[in-house]
Protein backbone atom coordinates (compact mmCIF):
# COMPACT_ATOMS: atom_id res chain seq x y z
CA UNK A 1 0.00 0.00 0.00
CA UNK A 2 1.29 3.28 -1.36
CA UNK A 3 1.64 6.20 1.65
CA UNK A 4 -0.89 8.29 2.29
CA UNK A 5 1.06 10.95 1.74
CA UNK A 6 1.87 10.18 -1.95
CA UNK A 7 -1.75 9.16 -2.82
CA UNK A 8 -2.45 12.46 -2.12
CA UNK A 9 0.33 14.04 -4.30
CA UNK A 10 -1.30 11.61 -6.99
CA UNK A 11 -4.56 12.90 -6.37
CA UNK A 12 -3.24 16.74 -6.82
CA UNK A 13 -2.00 16.02 -9.79
CA UNK A 14 -4.68 13.82 -11.42
CA UNK A 15 -6.95 17.23 -9.90
CA UNK A 16 -4.74 19.12 -11.56
CA UNK A 17 -5.49 17.37 -15.00
CA UNK A 18 -9.29 18.02 -14.88
CA UNK A 19 -8.88 21.86 -13.31
CA UNK A 20 -7.01 22.21 -16.72
CA UNK A 21 -9.69 21.06 -18.28
CA UNK A 22 -12.09 23.68 -16.74
CA UNK A 23 -12.94 22.21 -13.77
CA UNK A 24 -13.86 23.75 -10.75
CA UNK A 25 -12.73 22.00 -7.86
CA UNK A 26 -15.89 21.14 -5.28
CA UNK A 27 -15.67 19.33 -1.58
CA UNK A 28 -18.76 18.00 -0.07
CA UNK A 29 -19.38 16.57 3.18
CA UNK A 30 -18.71 13.17 4.43
CA UNK A 31 -21.93 12.80 6.12
CA UNK A 32 -24.58 12.28 4.32
CA UNK A 33 -28.40 11.56 4.24
CA UNK A 34 -28.81 7.99 4.23
CA UNK A 35 -32.17 8.80 2.98
CA UNK A 36 -31.02 9.83 -0.46
CA UNK A 37 -28.52 7.63 -1.39
CA UNK A 38 -30.98 4.48 -0.24
CA UNK A 39 -34.20 6.10 -1.82
CA UNK A 40 -31.63 6.27 -5.12
CA UNK A 41 -30.04 2.84 -4.31
CA UNK A 42 -32.29 0.45 -2.31
CA UNK A 43 -31.70 -1.30 0.54
CA UNK A 44 -28.85 -3.05 -1.01
CA UNK A 45 -26.30 -0.08 -0.49
CA UNK A 46 -26.52 -0.92 2.99
CA UNK A 47 -24.64 -3.43 2.29
CA UNK A 48 -21.47 -1.69 0.32
CA UNK A 49 -21.81 1.26 2.79
CA UNK A 50 -21.18 2.38 6.35
CA UNK A 51 -24.66 3.85 7.93
CA UNK A 52 -24.67 5.38 11.26
CA UNK A 53 -27.42 7.32 13.41
CA UNK A 54 -27.52 10.37 14.55
CA UNK A 55 -30.07 11.36 17.12
CA UNK A 56 -31.26 14.77 15.75
CA UNK A 57 -30.27 14.15 11.95
CA UNK A 58 -31.72 10.60 11.69
CA UNK A 59 -29.63 7.99 9.79
CA UNK A 60 -26.54 8.87 7.87
CA UNK A 61 -24.10 7.74 5.70
CA UNK A 62 -20.39 7.66 4.67
CA UNK A 63 -20.02 9.09 1.29
CA UNK A 64 -19.46 5.99 -0.80
CA UNK A 65 -19.16 8.36 -3.86
CA UNK A 66 -19.16 11.92 -4.65
CA UNK A 67 -21.88 11.77 -7.44
CA UNK A 68 -24.52 12.22 -5.46
CA UNK A 69 -23.82 15.23 -3.35
CA UNK A 70 -21.99 17.06 -6.32
CA UNK A 71 -25.10 16.41 -8.06
CA UNK A 72 -27.29 17.91 -5.47
CA UNK A 73 -25.02 20.80 -5.01
CA UNK A 74 -25.05 21.32 -8.78
CA UNK A 75 -29.04 21.19 -8.80
CA UNK A 76 -29.14 23.50 -6.04
CA UNK A 77 -26.71 25.84 -7.32
CA UNK A 78 -24.60 25.20 -10.44
CA UNK A 79 -24.45 27.23 -13.16
CA UNK A 80 -25.24 25.94 -16.30
CA UNK A 81 -23.32 24.39 -18.31
CA UNK A 82 -20.61 23.65 -15.15
CA UNK A 83 -17.66 21.40 -15.11
CA UNK A 84 -16.51 19.78 -11.41
CA UNK A 85 -13.57 18.06 -10.14
CA UNK A 86 -12.42 16.76 -6.52
CA UNK A 87 -10.19 14.85 -4.73
CA UNK A 88 -11.76 13.12 -1.04
CA UNK A 89 -11.83 9.73 0.57
CA UNK A 90 -14.74 7.51 0.12
CA UNK A 91 -16.38 4.27 2.57
CA UNK A 92 -17.47 1.47 1.11
CA UNK A 93 -17.95 -1.90 3.43
CA UNK A 94 -16.41 -4.80 2.12
CA UNK A 95 -18.34 -7.79 3.12
CA UNK A 96 -17.69 -10.14 -0.05
CA UNK A 97 -13.70 -8.90 -0.19
CA UNK A 98 -12.57 -7.81 3.13
CA UNK A 99 -9.05 -7.75 1.60
CA UNK A 100 -10.28 -4.78 -0.52
CA UNK A 101 -9.92 -1.16 1.06
CA UNK A 102 -13.07 0.15 2.88
CA UNK A 103 -11.21 3.73 2.54
CA UNK A 104 -10.03 5.03 -0.32
CA UNK A 105 -9.44 8.62 -2.39
CA UNK A 106 -11.75 9.04 -5.37
CA UNK A 107 -10.57 11.36 -7.95
CA UNK A 108 -13.17 12.65 -10.00
CA UNK A 109 -14.93 15.20 -12.97
CA UNK A 110 -17.98 15.63 -14.01
CA UNK A 111 -18.81 17.83 -16.68
CA UNK A 112 -22.55 19.16 -16.68
CA UNK A 113 -23.76 19.99 -20.09
CA UNK A 114 -26.49 20.70 -22.35
CA UNK A 115 -24.89 20.88 -25.87
CA UNK A 116 -22.90 17.81 -27.74
CA UNK A 117 -23.64 14.93 -25.23
CA UNK A 118 -21.05 12.69 -27.14
CA UNK A 119 -18.50 15.17 -27.83
CA UNK A 120 -18.78 15.55 -23.50
CA UNK A 121 -18.45 12.01 -22.95
CA UNK A 122 -15.77 11.55 -24.83
CA UNK A 123 -13.56 14.62 -23.19
CA UNK A 124 -14.23 12.44 -19.76
CA UNK A 125 -13.08 9.15 -21.69
CA UNK A 126 -10.41 11.16 -22.93
CA UNK A 127 -9.27 12.99 -19.86
CA UNK A 128 -8.90 9.54 -18.07
CA UNK A 129 -7.56 7.59 -20.82
CA UNK A 130 -4.70 9.91 -21.19
CA UNK A 131 -3.99 10.73 -17.53
CA UNK A 132 -3.93 6.93 -16.54
CA UNK A 133 -1.74 5.92 -20.28
CA UNK A 134 1.66 5.00 -19.07
CA UNK A 135 -0.22 1.92 -17.14
CA UNK A 136 -0.97 0.22 -20.05
CA UNK A 137 -4.55 -0.34 -18.64
CA UNK A 138 -7.57 -2.10 -20.92
CA UNK A 139 -10.74 0.12 -21.21
CA UNK A 140 -13.98 -1.83 -21.86
CA UNK A 141 -17.34 0.49 -22.75
CA UNK A 142 -20.90 0.04 -22.55
CA UNK A 143 -24.10 2.04 -23.05
CA UNK A 144 -27.06 1.58 -20.77
CA UNK A 145 -28.96 3.86 -23.03
CA UNK A 146 -28.82 0.85 -25.88
CA UNK A 147 -30.62 -1.12 -22.97
CA UNK A 148 -33.19 1.14 -22.14
CA UNK A 149 -34.37 1.82 -25.73
CA UNK A 150 -33.96 -1.76 -26.58
CA UNK A 151 -36.62 -2.44 -23.44
CA UNK A 152 -38.52 0.70 -25.40
CA UNK A 153 -38.86 -1.16 -28.35
CA UNK A 154 -40.33 -4.36 -27.22
CA UNK A 155 -43.79 -5.58 -28.38
CA UNK A 156 -45.50 -5.64 -24.48
CA UNK A 157 -47.81 -3.67 -22.24
CA UNK A 158 -46.42 -0.80 -19.61
CA UNK A 159 -46.75 -2.88 -16.72
CA UNK A 160 -44.36 -5.61 -18.62
CA UNK A 161 -42.43 -2.57 -19.84
CA UNK A 162 -41.73 -1.25 -16.41
CA UNK A 163 -40.78 -4.37 -14.66
CA UNK A 164 -38.04 -4.43 -16.89
CA UNK A 165 -36.88 -1.27 -16.90
CA UNK A 166 -36.90 -1.61 -13.33
CA UNK A 167 -34.69 -4.59 -13.36
CA UNK A 168 -32.02 -3.50 -16.24
CA UNK A 169 -29.58 -3.17 -13.77
CA UNK A 170 -30.70 -7.26 -11.88
CA UNK A 171 -29.24 -9.08 -14.79
CA UNK A 172 -30.43 -12.23 -13.39
CA UNK A 173 -34.07 -10.86 -12.42
CA UNK A 174 -34.20 -9.30 -16.38
CA UNK A 175 -34.29 -12.47 -17.78
CA UNK A 176 -35.81 -14.18 -15.62
CA UNK A 177 -38.56 -11.72 -16.54
CA UNK A 178 -38.08 -12.14 -20.09
CA UNK A 179 -38.58 -15.81 -19.90
CA UNK A 180 -41.48 -15.75 -18.11
CA UNK A 181 -43.10 -12.98 -20.64
CA UNK A 182 -42.33 -15.17 -23.41
CA UNK A 183 -44.09 -18.49 -21.53
CA UNK A 184 -40.76 -20.40 -21.10
CA UNK A 185 -41.07 -20.66 -17.30
CA UNK A 186 -44.49 -22.36 -16.10
CA UNK A 187 -46.71 -19.68 -13.74
CA UNK A 188 -46.30 -20.50 -10.41
CA UNK A 189 -48.79 -22.98 -9.18
CA UNK A 190 -50.34 -20.50 -6.64
CA UNK A 191 -50.93 -17.44 -9.52
CA UNK A 192 -52.64 -19.73 -11.12
CA UNK A 193 -54.97 -21.18 -8.66
CA UNK A 194 -55.45 -17.00 -7.43
CA UNK A 195 -56.82 -16.03 -11.38
CA UNK A 196 -58.77 -19.53 -11.42
CA UNK A 197 -61.02 -18.41 -8.61
CA UNK A 198 -64.19 -16.23 -9.69
CA UNK A 199 -63.73 -13.51 -7.00
CA UNK A 200 -60.04 -13.75 -5.43
CA UNK A 201 -60.38 -11.04 -2.14
CA UNK A 202 -63.87 -13.66 -1.00
CA UNK A 203 -63.26 -14.51 2.38
CA UNK A 204 -60.29 -12.48 2.54
CA UNK A 205 -58.55 -13.25 6.18
CA UNK A 206 -58.32 -9.97 8.82
CA UNK A 207 -57.11 -7.15 6.74
CA UNK A 208 -53.90 -5.79 8.61
CA UNK A 209 -51.34 -3.52 7.61
CA UNK A 210 -50.90 -0.47 5.66
CA UNK A 211 -51.69 -2.14 2.41
CA UNK A 212 -55.05 -1.58 1.40
CA UNK A 213 -58.05 -3.89 0.26
CA UNK A 214 -57.65 -1.92 -3.16
CA UNK A 215 -54.44 -2.42 -3.69
CA UNK A 216 -54.96 -6.05 -3.46
CA UNK A 217 -57.49 -6.06 -5.97
CA UNK A 218 -55.53 -3.55 -8.24
CA UNK A 219 -52.76 -6.25 -8.17
CA UNK A 220 -55.06 -8.71 -8.88
CA UNK A 221 -56.26 -6.98 -12.21
CA UNK A 222 -52.74 -6.14 -12.94
CA UNK A 223 -52.20 -9.98 -12.71
CA UNK A 224 -54.98 -11.35 -15.09
CA UNK A 225 -54.32 -8.73 -17.37
CA UNK A 226 -50.89 -10.05 -17.37
CA UNK A 227 -51.98 -13.46 -17.68
CA UNK A 228 -54.05 -12.74 -20.60
CA UNK A 229 -51.14 -10.68 -22.40
CA UNK A 230 -49.87 -12.38 -25.71
CA UNK A 231 -46.19 -14.12 -25.20
CA UNK A 232 -43.34 -12.18 -25.98
CA UNK A 233 -42.17 -13.50 -29.62
CA UNK A 234 -39.36 -16.29 -29.42
CA UNK A 235 -37.56 -13.75 -32.12
CA UNK A 236 -37.79 -11.09 -29.44
CA UNK A 237 -36.35 -12.90 -27.00
CA UNK A 238 -33.44 -13.88 -29.26
CA UNK A 239 -33.05 -10.09 -29.70
CA UNK A 240 -32.37 -9.25 -26.73
CA UNK A 241 -29.96 -11.70 -26.17
CA UNK A 242 -28.33 -11.13 -29.29
CA UNK A 243 -28.27 -7.42 -28.37
CA UNK A 244 -27.01 -8.20 -24.53
CA UNK A 245 -24.19 -10.68 -25.80
CA UNK A 246 -22.46 -8.05 -27.82
CA UNK A 247 -19.09 -7.96 -27.06
CA UNK A 248 -16.59 -6.22 -29.90
CA UNK A 249 -14.40 -4.08 -30.56
CA UNK A 250 -16.83 -0.65 -30.98
CA UNK A 251 -16.49 -0.68 -34.62
CA UNK A 252 -17.67 -4.40 -34.75
CA UNK A 253 -20.12 -3.74 -32.18
CA UNK A 254 -21.58 -1.08 -34.16
CA UNK A 255 -21.82 -3.31 -37.06
CA UNK A 256 -23.35 -6.21 -35.14
CA UNK A 257 -26.09 -3.74 -33.11
CA UNK A 258 -27.26 -2.43 -36.78
CA UNK A 259 -27.68 -5.93 -38.25
CA UNK A 260 -29.93 -6.38 -34.77
CA UNK A 261 -31.64 -3.13 -35.69
CA UNK A 262 -33.40 -4.18 -38.91
CA UNK A 263 -35.27 -6.13 -36.57
CA UNK A 264 -35.34 -3.69 -34.21
CA UNK A 265 -35.47 -0.09 -35.40
CA UNK A 266 -35.87 1.68 -32.54
CA UNK A 267 -32.40 1.15 -31.10
CA UNK A 268 -31.35 2.95 -34.13
CA UNK A 269 -31.51 6.09 -32.19
CA UNK A 270 -29.55 4.77 -29.49
CA UNK A 271 -26.58 3.70 -32.36
CA UNK A 272 -26.47 7.11 -33.90
CA UNK A 273 -25.22 8.48 -30.60
CA UNK A 274 -23.00 5.02 -29.99
CA UNK A 275 -21.81 6.28 -33.35
CA UNK A 276 -21.77 9.86 -32.64
CA UNK A 277 -19.52 8.76 -29.72
CA UNK A 278 -17.17 6.79 -31.32
CA UNK A 279 -16.58 10.00 -33.55
CA UNK A 280 -15.97 12.14 -30.99
CA UNK A 281 -13.97 9.72 -29.21
CA UNK A 282 -11.54 9.07 -32.51
CA UNK A 283 -11.55 13.11 -32.91
CA UNK A 284 -10.06 13.48 -29.05
CA UNK A 285 -7.24 10.71 -30.58
CA UNK A 286 -9.17 7.80 -28.75
CA UNK A 287 -7.61 4.56 -30.94
CA UNK A 288 -11.28 3.56 -31.28
CA UNK A 289 -10.93 0.34 -33.80
CA UNK A 290 -9.27 -1.54 -30.74
CA UNK A 291 -11.87 -0.17 -28.01
CA UNK A 292 -13.78 -2.54 -26.33
CA UNK A 293 -17.67 -2.84 -26.28
CA UNK A 294 -19.90 -4.84 -24.00
CA UNK A 295 -23.61 -4.62 -24.16
CA UNK A 296 -23.93 -5.78 -20.66
CA UNK A 297 -20.80 -3.80 -19.16
CA UNK A 298 -22.11 -1.47 -15.76
CA UNK A 299 -25.47 -3.43 -15.37
CA UNK A 300 -24.61 -5.21 -11.66
CA UNK A 301 -22.44 -2.57 -10.44
CA UNK A 302 -23.63 1.18 -11.66
CA UNK A 303 -26.86 1.43 -11.13
CA UNK A 304 -27.57 5.02 -11.73
CA UNK A 305 -25.65 5.64 -15.03
CA UNK A 306 -28.20 5.39 -18.15
CA UNK A 307 -25.62 6.19 -21.21
CA UNK A 308 -22.49 5.38 -21.98
CA UNK A 309 -20.16 3.67 -18.86
CA UNK A 310 -16.67 2.50 -18.90
CA UNK A 311 -14.41 1.25 -16.94
CA UNK A 312 -10.45 1.66 -16.61
CA UNK A 313 -8.39 -2.50 -15.50
CA UNK A 314 -5.24 -3.63 -15.06
CA UNK A 315 -5.46 -6.48 -16.81
CA UNK A 316 -2.39 -8.54 -15.44
CA UNK A 317 -3.82 -7.88 -11.57
CA UNK A 318 -7.26 -8.93 -11.83
CA UNK A 319 -7.68 -9.40 -8.29
CA UNK A 320 -7.41 -5.29 -7.80
CA UNK A 321 -10.50 -3.15 -8.25
CA UNK A 322 -10.73 -0.78 -11.57
CA UNK A 323 -8.76 1.81 -11.53
CA UNK A 324 -11.21 4.14 -13.39
CA UNK A 325 -15.08 4.15 -13.91
CA UNK A 326 -17.49 6.98 -14.85
CA UNK A 327 -20.09 7.28 -17.05
CA UNK A 328 -22.99 8.79 -18.01
CA UNK A 329 -26.09 10.02 -15.18
CA UNK A 330 -28.46 12.08 -16.84
CA UNK A 331 -31.52 10.46 -15.15
CA UNK A 332 -30.17 10.78 -12.05
CA UNK A 333 -30.16 14.77 -12.46
CA UNK A 334 -33.74 14.46 -12.89
CA UNK A 335 -35.15 12.38 -9.77
CA UNK A 336 -32.13 14.59 -7.63
CA UNK A 337 -33.57 18.35 -9.60
CA UNK A 338 -36.96 18.37 -8.15
CA UNK A 339 -38.52 19.00 -11.68
CA UNK A 340 -35.30 20.09 -13.37
CA UNK A 341 -32.78 18.21 -15.44
CA UNK A 342 -29.57 18.37 -16.82
CA UNK A 343 -27.51 15.81 -18.88
CA UNK A 344 -24.32 14.94 -17.18
CA UNK A 345 -21.69 12.73 -17.66
CA UNK A 346 -18.47 11.74 -15.55
CA UNK A 347 -15.74 9.50 -14.24
CA UNK A 348 -13.68 8.88 -10.67
CA UNK A 349 -10.14 8.05 -10.71
CA UNK A 350 -7.92 5.99 -8.09
CA UNK A 351 -4.84 7.12 -7.31
CA UNK A 352 -3.86 4.67 -4.81
CA UNK A 353 -4.49 1.49 -7.52
CA UNK A 354 -2.36 4.01 -10.13
CA UNK A 355 0.67 4.10 -7.70
CA UNK A 356 -0.09 0.05 -7.09
CA UNK A 357 0.49 -0.32 -10.56
CA UNK A 358 3.14 2.36 -11.28
CA UNK A 359 5.14 0.18 -8.43
CA UNK A 360 4.57 -3.15 -9.94
CA UNK A 361 5.73 -2.12 -13.46
CA UNK B 1 -3.90 -22.32 29.18
CA UNK B 2 -7.33 -24.56 28.18
CA UNK B 3 -9.84 -25.20 26.01
CA UNK B 4 -12.76 -22.83 26.06
CA UNK B 5 -16.46 -24.06 25.76
CA UNK B 6 -18.66 -21.53 25.02
CA UNK B 7 -22.21 -22.66 25.63
CA UNK B 8 -25.52 -20.46 26.02
CA UNK B 9 -26.15 -19.09 29.72
CA UNK B 10 -29.53 -19.72 29.94
CA UNK B 11 -32.86 -21.50 29.25
CA UNK B 12 -33.98 -24.58 27.20
CA UNK B 13 -30.80 -24.21 24.92
CA UNK B 14 -28.19 -24.18 27.44
CA UNK B 15 -30.02 -27.15 29.01
CA UNK B 16 -30.86 -29.05 25.90
CA UNK B 17 -26.58 -28.24 25.09
CA UNK B 18 -26.35 -29.95 28.85
CA UNK B 19 -28.17 -33.40 27.73
CA UNK B 20 -25.87 -33.38 24.54
CA UNK B 21 -23.26 -33.07 26.36
CA UNK B 22 -23.97 -35.52 29.22
CA UNK B 23 -25.05 -38.50 26.17
CA UNK B 24 -21.47 -38.07 25.41
CA UNK B 25 -19.91 -39.03 28.36
CA UNK B 26 -19.53 -35.14 29.49
CA UNK B 27 -21.02 -33.07 32.23
CA UNK B 28 -21.31 -29.99 32.02
CA UNK B 29 -22.81 -27.77 35.22
CA UNK B 30 -23.72 -24.23 35.91
CA UNK B 31 -22.13 -23.46 39.68
CA UNK B 32 -22.75 -21.47 42.44
CA UNK B 33 -25.52 -19.33 42.79
CA UNK B 34 -28.18 -19.09 39.69
CA UNK B 35 -27.58 -15.49 39.46
CA UNK B 36 -23.72 -16.49 38.82
CA UNK B 37 -22.40 -17.11 34.94
CA UNK B 38 -19.80 -19.96 36.42
CA UNK B 39 -19.86 -23.43 35.61
CA UNK B 40 -17.92 -27.18 35.29
CA UNK B 41 -16.80 -29.81 33.25
CA UNK B 42 -16.67 -33.51 34.41
CA UNK B 43 -15.80 -36.29 32.25
CA UNK B 44 -12.80 -34.59 30.63
CA UNK B 45 -9.73 -32.24 31.66
CA UNK B 46 -8.60 -28.71 30.63
CA UNK B 47 -11.50 -27.85 29.39
CA UNK B 48 -13.35 -24.68 30.60
CA UNK B 49 -17.10 -23.75 30.68
CA UNK B 50 -17.92 -20.32 29.56
CA UNK B 51 -21.31 -19.11 29.77
CA UNK B 52 -22.49 -16.36 27.17
CA UNK B 53 -25.31 -15.38 25.73
CA UNK B 54 -26.37 -17.44 22.97
CA UNK B 55 -25.89 -13.72 20.56
CA UNK B 56 -22.42 -13.30 21.76
CA UNK B 57 -21.10 -16.61 21.12
CA UNK B 58 -20.22 -16.28 17.41
CA UNK B 59 -18.44 -13.04 18.20
CA UNK B 60 -16.19 -14.68 20.67
CA UNK B 61 -15.75 -17.69 18.67
CA UNK B 62 -14.77 -14.99 16.16
CA UNK B 63 -12.54 -13.29 17.84
CA UNK B 64 -10.66 -16.28 19.56
CA UNK B 65 -11.94 -16.42 22.98
CA UNK B 66 -13.42 -19.25 23.09
CA UNK B 67 -12.48 -22.42 20.84
CA UNK B 68 -15.49 -24.34 20.58
CA UNK B 69 -19.23 -22.64 21.13
CA UNK B 70 -22.95 -23.62 20.76
CA UNK B 71 -25.28 -20.95 18.79
CA UNK B 72 -27.99 -21.18 15.98
CA UNK B 73 -26.15 -21.37 12.54
CA UNK B 74 -28.53 -18.19 12.05
CA UNK B 75 -26.70 -15.83 14.28
CA UNK B 76 -23.40 -16.90 13.19
CA UNK B 77 -24.38 -16.64 9.59
CA UNK B 78 -25.58 -13.18 10.46
CA UNK B 79 -23.06 -12.15 12.30
CA UNK B 80 -20.02 -13.17 11.01
CA UNK B 81 -18.75 -11.90 7.44
CA UNK B 82 -17.91 -14.96 5.77
CA UNK B 83 -18.18 -17.08 8.62
CA UNK B 84 -17.13 -20.17 7.17
CA UNK B 85 -13.55 -18.91 7.43
CA UNK B 86 -13.88 -18.08 11.04
CA UNK B 87 -15.45 -20.93 12.80
CA UNK B 88 -15.96 -24.56 11.76
CA UNK B 89 -19.13 -26.30 12.28
CA UNK B 90 -18.65 -29.72 13.86
CA UNK B 91 -22.25 -31.19 14.62
CA UNK B 92 -25.57 -30.35 14.59
CA UNK B 93 -26.87 -30.87 18.32
CA UNK B 94 -30.20 -31.72 16.93
CA UNK B 95 -32.56 -28.77 18.72
CA UNK B 96 -33.41 -25.48 18.79
CA UNK B 97 -34.41 -25.88 15.46
CA UNK B 98 -36.15 -22.89 13.27
CA UNK B 99 -36.20 -21.52 9.97
CA UNK B 100 -35.76 -17.77 8.87
CA UNK B 101 -38.15 -17.17 6.74
CA UNK B 102 -40.10 -13.98 4.86
CA UNK B 103 -43.45 -13.61 6.07
CA UNK B 104 -46.95 -11.03 3.91
CA UNK B 105 -50.33 -10.50 5.99
CA UNK B 106 -52.58 -13.59 5.03
CA UNK B 107 -54.87 -11.16 3.01
CA UNK B 108 -52.28 -10.82 0.71
CA UNK B 109 -53.90 -13.44 -1.46
CA UNK B 110 -51.80 -12.04 -4.52
CA UNK B 111 -48.09 -12.41 -2.70
CA UNK B 112 -47.11 -15.89 -2.51
CA UNK B 113 -43.45 -15.80 -4.04
CA UNK B 114 -40.29 -13.91 -4.22
CA UNK B 115 -41.67 -12.15 -7.64
CA UNK B 116 -44.99 -11.26 -6.25
CA UNK B 117 -42.88 -9.19 -3.20
CA UNK B 118 -41.23 -7.60 -5.82
CA UNK B 119 -44.30 -6.43 -7.69
CA UNK B 120 -46.01 -5.40 -5.00
CA UNK B 121 -43.51 -3.91 -3.45
CA UNK B 122 -43.26 -1.66 -6.50
CA UNK B 123 -46.63 -0.35 -6.91
CA UNK B 124 -46.66 -0.04 -2.74
CA UNK B 125 -43.40 2.45 -3.44
CA UNK B 126 -45.62 3.83 -5.67
CA UNK B 127 -48.81 4.45 -4.04
CA UNK B 128 -47.29 5.54 -0.62
CA UNK B 129 -43.82 7.10 -1.80
CA UNK B 130 -41.49 4.93 0.34
CA UNK B 131 -40.45 1.53 0.12
CA UNK B 132 -42.04 -0.74 1.42
CA UNK B 133 -40.98 -1.73 5.22
CA UNK B 134 -39.81 -5.28 6.01
CA UNK B 135 -39.04 -5.87 9.66
CA UNK B 136 -36.47 -7.91 10.87
CA UNK B 137 -33.22 -8.47 13.24
CA UNK B 138 -31.06 -10.63 10.62
CA UNK B 139 -30.42 -7.45 8.06
CA UNK B 140 -27.38 -8.69 6.51
CA UNK B 141 -29.30 -12.55 5.96
CA UNK B 142 -32.24 -10.87 4.50
CA UNK B 143 -30.56 -8.26 2.48
CA UNK B 144 -28.50 -10.87 1.09
CA UNK B 145 -31.50 -13.10 0.32
CA UNK B 146 -33.78 -10.34 -1.17
CA UNK B 147 -30.93 -9.36 -3.56
CA UNK B 148 -30.57 -13.05 -4.79
CA UNK B 149 -34.15 -12.97 -5.37
CA UNK B 150 -34.38 -9.80 -7.24
CA UNK B 151 -36.75 -8.01 -4.95
CA UNK B 152 -36.03 -4.39 -5.23
CA UNK B 153 -38.00 -1.08 -3.47
CA UNK B 154 -37.92 -2.10 -0.16
CA UNK B 155 -36.49 -1.25 2.75
CA UNK B 156 -35.22 -3.18 6.18
CA UNK B 157 -37.00 -1.90 9.53
CA UNK B 158 -35.07 -3.11 12.54
CA UNK B 159 -37.29 -4.76 14.97
CA UNK B 160 -35.15 -6.94 17.82
CA UNK B 161 -38.70 -8.43 19.37
CA UNK B 162 -42.29 -9.23 18.90
CA UNK B 163 -41.67 -9.06 15.41
CA UNK B 164 -44.87 -10.57 14.09
CA UNK B 165 -46.87 -7.67 15.78
CA UNK B 166 -45.49 -5.07 13.41
CA UNK B 167 -47.58 -5.24 10.20
CA UNK B 168 -50.44 -4.99 12.76
CA UNK B 169 -48.75 -1.98 14.24
CA UNK B 170 -48.19 -0.09 10.98
CA UNK B 171 -44.39 0.11 11.26
CA UNK B 172 -43.72 -2.57 8.50
CA UNK B 173 -45.60 -4.29 5.43
CA UNK B 174 -43.96 -7.24 5.87
CA UNK B 175 -41.65 -9.48 8.35
CA UNK B 176 -38.25 -11.69 7.99
CA UNK B 177 -38.16 -13.79 11.39
CA UNK B 178 -37.26 -16.86 12.71
CA UNK B 179 -40.50 -19.20 13.38
CA UNK B 180 -40.09 -22.85 14.67
CA UNK B 181 -44.18 -24.08 14.20
CA UNK B 182 -45.28 -21.04 12.19
CA UNK B 183 -47.86 -20.55 15.09
CA UNK B 184 -47.25 -17.15 16.03
CA UNK B 185 -47.02 -16.12 12.64
CA UNK B 186 -50.58 -17.62 11.69
CA UNK B 187 -51.99 -16.13 15.37
CA UNK B 188 -50.96 -12.62 14.19
CA UNK B 189 -52.62 -13.09 10.49
CA UNK B 190 -48.91 -13.90 8.43
CA UNK B 191 -48.43 -16.12 5.96
CA UNK B 192 -44.95 -17.77 4.63
CA UNK B 193 -43.64 -17.20 1.34
CA UNK B 194 -43.42 -20.29 -0.60
CA UNK B 195 -40.15 -19.77 -1.90
CA UNK B 196 -37.15 -21.53 -0.24
CA UNK B 197 -36.56 -20.22 3.43
CA UNK B 198 -34.15 -17.51 3.72
CA UNK B 199 -32.51 -20.12 6.65
CA UNK B 200 -32.83 -23.04 8.35
CA UNK B 201 -30.90 -23.33 11.46
CA UNK B 202 -30.36 -25.52 14.41
CA UNK B 203 -28.11 -25.40 17.17
CA UNK B 204 -24.87 -26.48 16.41
CA UNK B 205 -20.87 -26.98 18.03
CA UNK B 206 -18.70 -24.71 16.08
CA UNK B 207 -14.68 -24.92 16.48
CA UNK B 208 -12.99 -21.33 16.17
CA UNK B 209 -10.34 -21.10 13.23
CA UNK B 210 -9.00 -17.92 15.20
CA UNK B 211 -7.92 -19.76 18.75
CA UNK B 212 -4.82 -19.57 19.93
CA UNK B 213 -3.67 -23.44 21.03
CA UNK B 214 -1.11 -25.25 23.12
CA UNK B 215 0.15 -28.44 22.42
CA UNK B 216 -2.10 -29.49 25.47
CA UNK B 217 -5.28 -27.78 23.99
CA UNK B 218 -4.89 -29.50 20.99
CA UNK B 219 -4.08 -33.17 22.49
CA UNK B 220 -7.86 -31.78 24.47
CA UNK B 221 -9.74 -30.98 21.45
CA UNK B 222 -8.68 -34.23 19.93
CA UNK B 223 -9.69 -36.31 22.87
CA UNK B 224 -13.40 -34.23 23.31
CA UNK B 225 -13.82 -34.66 19.21
CA UNK B 226 -13.33 -38.04 19.72
CA UNK B 227 -15.79 -38.43 22.56
CA UNK B 228 -18.63 -36.27 20.98
CA UNK B 229 -17.78 -38.52 18.09
CA UNK B 230 -17.41 -35.45 16.01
Amino acid sequence: MADIADIRTEAARLCAIFEDAGAVPVDCPILQQAETLLDLYGEDIRARTYVTRDPSRGEMMLRPDFTVPVVERHMAEGADPARYTYAGEVFRRQEDHPDRASEYIQVGFEIFDRAAPATADAEVFALIAGALAPLGLKAVTGDVGLLIAMVSALDLSEDRRAALMRHIWRPARFTALVKRFAGLTPVPPTRAALLARADPMASLAPLIGLRGEDEIAARIAALRADAEEPPLHAEAVALISAVLSVSETCPNALEQLRDIAVDMPAILPALERFEARCEALAAKGVAVESLQFEASFGRSSMEYYDGFVFGFYAEARPDLPPVATGGRYDALTRRLGRGREIPAVGGVIRPDMVLLLEAGS
Amino acid sequence: MSVKLGVPSKGRLMEKTFDWFAARGIALSRTGSDREYAGSVEGIGNVDLVLLSAGEIPRELAAGRIHLGVTGNDLIEEKLVQWDQQVKPLAGLGFGQATLIVAVPECWVDVDTLDDLDGAAAAFRARHGFRMRIATKYHRLVRDYLRRGGVADYQLVDSQGATEGTVKNLTAEAIADITSTGETLRANHLKILSDPPVLESQATLFLSRRSEKSDADRETLRLLAHMLGV
